[in-house]
Order: C-alpha cells, then sequence, then structure tokens
C-alpha cells in the first residue's frame, strides 16, 4: 500500500520515495536522565521526509518522554536531533516549533477561552508580522495580515468540516473536535513534522477511521512527516509505514508493521515471556 | 458567521465607550447643574484614574492571568514622575491642558522603565513569584519616594537622595525663584492643580482604546493562550516571556499615565498614599468586575469609589458597611441563579460572556 521501507546506511529504515532526501528526522543516540533514571535511553530513529511513522510500547515506555525531548519540553541529557539536518541543541520549545516540529498533547491542551478560530489564528502568529503598534491602532498591516489569518484558519478547518464552529469556544467542544482542533492547530504552524500523542484515545471505531483518513489526508496534502504514539494497534498497522517499538526507555525494535507484529521481542514486551513447561 | 462575531465583540466594546461618554457627558451636566455635591465633585477625577487604573491592571491580572499586587507601585512612579514634569514645566509651558498631556506621557514612561524593571526578571517565573516581587516593588517604591527631595528652579532639577533622613529641602541649595515639588516624606508641595474631568475621561477612553485594541489583535491572542495553557502556547512557537512582558509593561504605562493625572489633581500628596491597600483596592475592582472583563472593571471602579462616600451617613461604620456590601456584591454576582436570570434579563450581558 504504501511502497517498502528500505535501509539507509545508519541502520534506519526509511520509504523507499524519500531516499536520496534528507531525513526530516534523525536521532542519534537520544537520552534523558532524571535523578539517575534512564527515562530513554540510546533513542535512534529516522524518518523520512513524507513518512508516517508508529512510536508504540506498552504503558511507562516513554513514548511521550520522547515527544518530549523532541519539542524542547524536556532537555535531553545527551544525543542529538536533527531536524531536517539542523541540530536543535539549545532550542527552545518555541524555537523547535518554527524549526518545524508540531504536536498534539496526550491530554488536550487547548486555549478553551478562545474561540475555534482563535485558537488556530494564534498559532499563526510566527507568520505575522505587524507589531504591536499596529495592532493597536489597527494600521493597514493589522487588516491585511489578520484577513490572511482568518482566511487560513477557515480553510485549515474546513479539511477537517469545523469551519461552522469557528465561532465556538473552544472548551465547549466535544471530546473528539476538540482533538482534530489540536491537530488543527499544529498545522497551522506549518510544521515539516507533526507529532500526534495519542490522536485516537477515547474515539469509537468510526471516529478512529475517520482520524485515519484525516492522518493520511494531512500527509497527502502538506507532504509531511507525521509520528504519532497510539494504543490502538488497528490504526498503527493500518497506517504507520516504520514503526519504532520502545519498552523501559530503550528502542527494541524498528520496522514496517508486518515485521513489528511477528518480531517475538514485542510480542513479548507486550504479553510477556511464555514459560517453559 | 465570521462578520457576526466580529459585530459581536465590537458591539460590546462600543458599548463600553459609548457607556463612558455617556457616564461623562451624565456627570458634566450633574455638576454643571449644580446637583452634585463638592465631595463628589472632587471624586470625579479619582474615578477617572481608578477606572484607568483597574483596566490597566485587568490587562495583566484578567488577560495575561499573572497576579500584580505592585500596581499602586507604577501609580506613584507616574503620579511624581508627573508632578515634576508639570511642575518644572509650570513657565516654559503654560497651557495646563498641553502641561498635563506632557506630564501624562513623562508619568507613563517612567512606569514603562519601571514595569520593565520589574518585569524583564521576574516574569520568567511562574505562579506566586510575580506577586510576590510586585508587592516588594511597590513597598519599594513607596521608601523611594519618601527619601525623594525635588525642586526646580532656573538651573533645572534639583535632586536629593534623603538616605540618612536628616536633610530637607534648604539642602537643595535652590535659588529665590526656585520651587520645591517633593518635599520628602511631606510628598509633593503646593502643586498647581491642573487635572480636570475632561482630561481623566480622555485617559480613559485612550486606556480603554489601548486595551481592547490590544486584546483583539495578534499579541492579545497569544497574552491570553498563556493565559489558558502555557505548554501548548510554546509549543506553537509562540514566545512566552516576550508577550508576558508586552501585557505587564504597557499595564504598567497605563497606570503611570493614571498616576500622573492622579498626582495633579491634589496640591499635596504623600507616597504613603500608593501603599498595599491602594494596589489591594484596584485589584478589588479587577475581581468584582469580573477578570477579563473590561467594562465590568469601569462599573467596579465607579462605585467602589463613590461607595464610601456615599455611606459617609453611617459615620465610624462606614468601613464595616463597605465590607458588608463587597461580600454581598460578590456573593450575588457567582450565584448560578442569578447569573441566570441577568443573563435572561440582559441580552447585552449574554453577548459580553460569548464574545469576551
Amino acid at each position: 500500500m504504501f511502497g517498502k521501507l528500505v535501509p539507509v546506511p545508519s541502520g534506519a529504515v526509511i520509504p523507499e520515495r524519500d531516499i536520496g532526501k534528507r531525513p526530516i528526522l534523525n536521532c542519534i543516540n537520544l537520552g534523558v536522565t532524571f535523578g539517575g533514571l534512564k527515562a530513554v535511553d540510546d533513542f535512534n530513529l529516522m524518518i523520512g521526509r513524507t513518512e508516517i511513522a508508529g512510536l508504540i510500547g506498552p504503558n511507562g515506555a516513554g513514548k511521550t518522554t520522547v515527544f518530549n525531548l523532541l519539542t524542547k519540553v524536556y532537555q535531553p541529557t545527551h544525543g542529538t536531533i536533527l531536524l531536517d539536518g539542523q541540530d536543535t541543541h539549545n532550542m527552545t520549545t518555541a524555537q523547535v516549533n518554527r524549526a518545524g516540529i508540531a504536536r498534539t498533547f496526550q491530554n488536550i491542551r487547548l486555549f478553551n477561552d478562545l474561540t475555534v478560530e482563535e485558537n488556530v489564528t494564534v498559532a499563526m502568529d510566527a507568520q505575522m508580522k505587524y507589531s504591536m503598534v499596529s495592532g493597536i491602532f489597527r494600521l493597514p498591516s493589522f487588516w491585511k495580515e489578520e484577513k490572511v489569518a482568518h482566511e487560513r484558519a477557515l480553510e485549515l478547518l474546513s479539511l477537517f468540516h469545523m469551519q461552522d464552529l469557528a465561532n465556538v469556544k473552544a472548551g465547549s467542544l466535544p471530546y473528539g473536535a476538540q482533538r482534530r482542533l489540536e491537530i488543527v492547530r499544529a498545522l497551522a504552524t506549518n510544521p515539516s513534522l507533526l507529532l500526534l500523542d495519542e490522536p485516537a484515545a477515547g474515539m469509537n471505531p468510526s471516529e478512529t477511521a475517520e482520524l485515519m483518513e484525516n492522518i493520511r489526508k494531512i500527509r497527502d496534502t502538506f507532504q509531511i512527516a507525521i509520528m504519532l504514539i497510539e494504543h490502538d494497534m488497528n490504526l498503527v498497522m493500518n497506517i504507520c509505514e516504520g514503526i519504532c517499538v520502545l519498552n523501559f526507555g530503550r528502542v527494541i525494535a524498528k520496522g514496517s508493521p508486518e515485521e513489528i507484529q511477528s518480531n517475538p521481542v514485542v510480542i513479548e514486551a507486550y504479553l510477556g515471556k511464555q514459560k517453559e513447561a | 458567521m465570521k462578520q457576526r462575531k466580529i459585530s459581536k465583540t465590537n458591539v460590546v466594546n462600543f458599548s463600553t465607550y459609548l457607556g463612558m461618554v455617556i457616564f461623562f457627558l451624565v456627570m458634566t451636566a450633574l455638576s454643571k447643574a449644580g446637583v452634585l455635591n463638592r465631595s463628589m465633585t472632587g471624586l470625579l477625577v479619582p474615578i477617572c484614574c481608578y477606572m484607568s487604573m483597574a483596566v490597566s491592571l485587568n490587562l495583566t491580572v484578567g488577560i495575561l492571568g499573572e497576579l500584580s499586587l505592585g500596581h499602586a507601585g507604577f501609580m506613584s512612579v507616574g503620579a511624581f514622575a508627573g508632578v515634576i514634569a508639570s511642575q518644572s514645566l509650570l513657565d516654559v509651558v503654560p497651557s495646563a491642558g498641553l502641561r498635563l498631556t506632557i506630564a501624562m506621557i513623562v508619568g507613563a514612561l517612567f512606569a514603562t522603565v519601571a514595569g520593565f524593571i520589574v518585569g524583564a526578571p521576574v516574569l520568567r517565573l511562574q505562579g506566586d513569584y510575580l506577586a510576590i516581587v510586585t508587592l516588594a516593588f511597590g513597598e519599594i517604591i513607596k521608601e523611594l519616594v519618601t527619601c525623594l527631595i525635588v525642586g526646580h528652579d532656573e538651573n533645572g532639577l534639583h535632586i536629593l537622595f534623603n538616605l540618612t533622613g536628616n536633610k530637607t529641602v534648604e539642602d537643595l541649595g535652590l535659588s529665590d525663584t526656585g520651587i520645591a515639588i517633593i518635599k520628602g516624606a511631606q510628598g509633593t508641595a503646593s502643586v498647581k492643580t491642573i487635572a480636570s474631568f475632561t482630561a481623566g475621561f480622555i485617559l480613559v477612553m485612550v486606556t480603554l482604546f489601548i486595551v481592547l485594541n490590544l486584546k483583539h489583535s495578534r499579541a492579545g491572542r497569544a497574552i491570553m493562550a498563556l493565559r489558558d495553557n502555557r505548554i501548548a502556547t510554546s509549543s506553537i512557537g509562540i514566545n512566552t516571556t516576550k508577550y508576558k512582558l508586552m501585557a505587564f509593561v504597557t499595564s504598567a504605562a497605563l497606570a503611570g499615565a493614571a498616576g500622573a493625572l492622579y498626582g495633579l489633581n491634589y496640591s499635596s500628596l504623600q507616597a504613603a498614599k500608593f501603599n498595599f491597600n491602594t494596589s489591594i483596592l484596584v485589584l478589588v475592582f479587577v475581581v468584582l468586575g469580573g477578570l477579563g472583563n473590561i467594562w465590568g472593571s469601569l462599573v467596579a471602579a465607579a462605585a467602589l469609589t463613590i461607595l464610601p462616600e456615599a455611606l459617609r451617613e453611617f459615620a465610624d461604620y462606614r468601613m464595616l458597611v463597605y465590607a458588608i456590601v463587597l461580600i454581598l456584591v460578590m456573593l450575588a454576582t457567582h450565584n448560578p441563579t442569578l447569573q441566570s436570570f441577568f443573563a435572561r434579563l440582559k441580552p447585552g450581558k449574554k453577548e459580553e460572556k460569548e464574545a469576551a
């Protein structure tokens, strides 16, 4: 369905169509220690420019910690993150976002008192240029840029059929719509890599199916890479091209969905070791 | 949809401006007609100052969501800077209106600097630290101004810092034509009072214009996003420190302008006037009017400034009644039954809730 994964010199695998282009993300020996506890250790991963990648693992494996390292919510204690070839060392969360990583959160973090549209336009702040003075005195640059932002916000919202909710407070949206809005907000920052932290959590099967369609649609429309953490194996196996399995902060397997499903180490991590009789 | 939303927000903003204009016209008419007694007329300028203070503090507390307990400190900086500017320009700028404008701009500038000095290091922290530091700042400003002795003669400004406590105006070495402006703990001396209700009205309108337009621009969105969720705000590429500082310093500048007007309303004013109680008083206006609710701040500031005056007949029990009224109003405004009752009664109120 996706074309096959091929190994690259570093030992990682990325989709065949992304070969020859610089990978969007390359983590080298990434790790973080919290007071002696190695939450993530020796994490190596390469993601192709238009790949949909999955990060899975049992609870507490360190999946969200990896996202927090990539977005600099935590500073890695060792290792390197190359985002499109650029070292993100010393960048803040905001700078990493401007460099191209956008994310959603496991526990939804919307701006509840802002409207749906404002939640999207606020994410375009980095692309807007008008100064505080132009904003206060309503100079022409204010009207021009606000109009562009408004139109772009509606366009992004219409991808998820949410344009009619533009003036509703984000906090009063139903759960599924809040999850979708978080994705739209992340997209509004023009990312080249989108991190989705459990996008299907709390969704019913039909919502999940719609979400899968949407994730593919995002990749095809924007030609960006997407990495997602998800416990819904049906979703992961269906849309991810490359999958990385974490357990106790370490990568225990990498490969295509078929390889991962039949990997004995992965099965052991999820189900436990079969006792010898 | 969008068109309706814009007009809705605009309706609320427009009513806020309109309400202020009506308040101004009615009060002017009443005082012209001689209906208002002297104490009420004397309150008009302070009401405008407090309205402006409340709206500007609402920017920090309601819109940015950071607790500041030193707003009177910025008012103090603005007041004394404004009085010094006005008094030293007595001969150069004979027009009272122009002098008042200059004084308010100078007050705002000095408060801006003070806001920046306090805000830049502190706003990197989160939570209650800002409240504690701003509280300390207010007290420090009070003590510093108490040490200040300032005079003006044809040679320019004479400034003396009375740290030892044994210096007086005589030590300034003013010439015969010189005037003392600030006499240490005695505060400002024989200030030519040029503040007027019209100036106060203009100040409130300018404050409203700045705060409302800032709120409905990219900066305002970022500031409100920060209030709602800090981590998410930085995850969408927003420099949180920059926007925090922007809101805090703007708020300080507006308080400085209000302070300058306040200072020029009294022939003598002590630094002790701008103490912790004044900061809390302004905070009460903001909380009572509703966090983030601009017109609420205006109404609360006006009502709570007039109330103690209106309660004079209770004599010794005045502050007790004042406190009881405060508690009752708080209870009433936070009662769900009453809230829904008012929402049904006034379509405008419902609109505000959705648009705010």
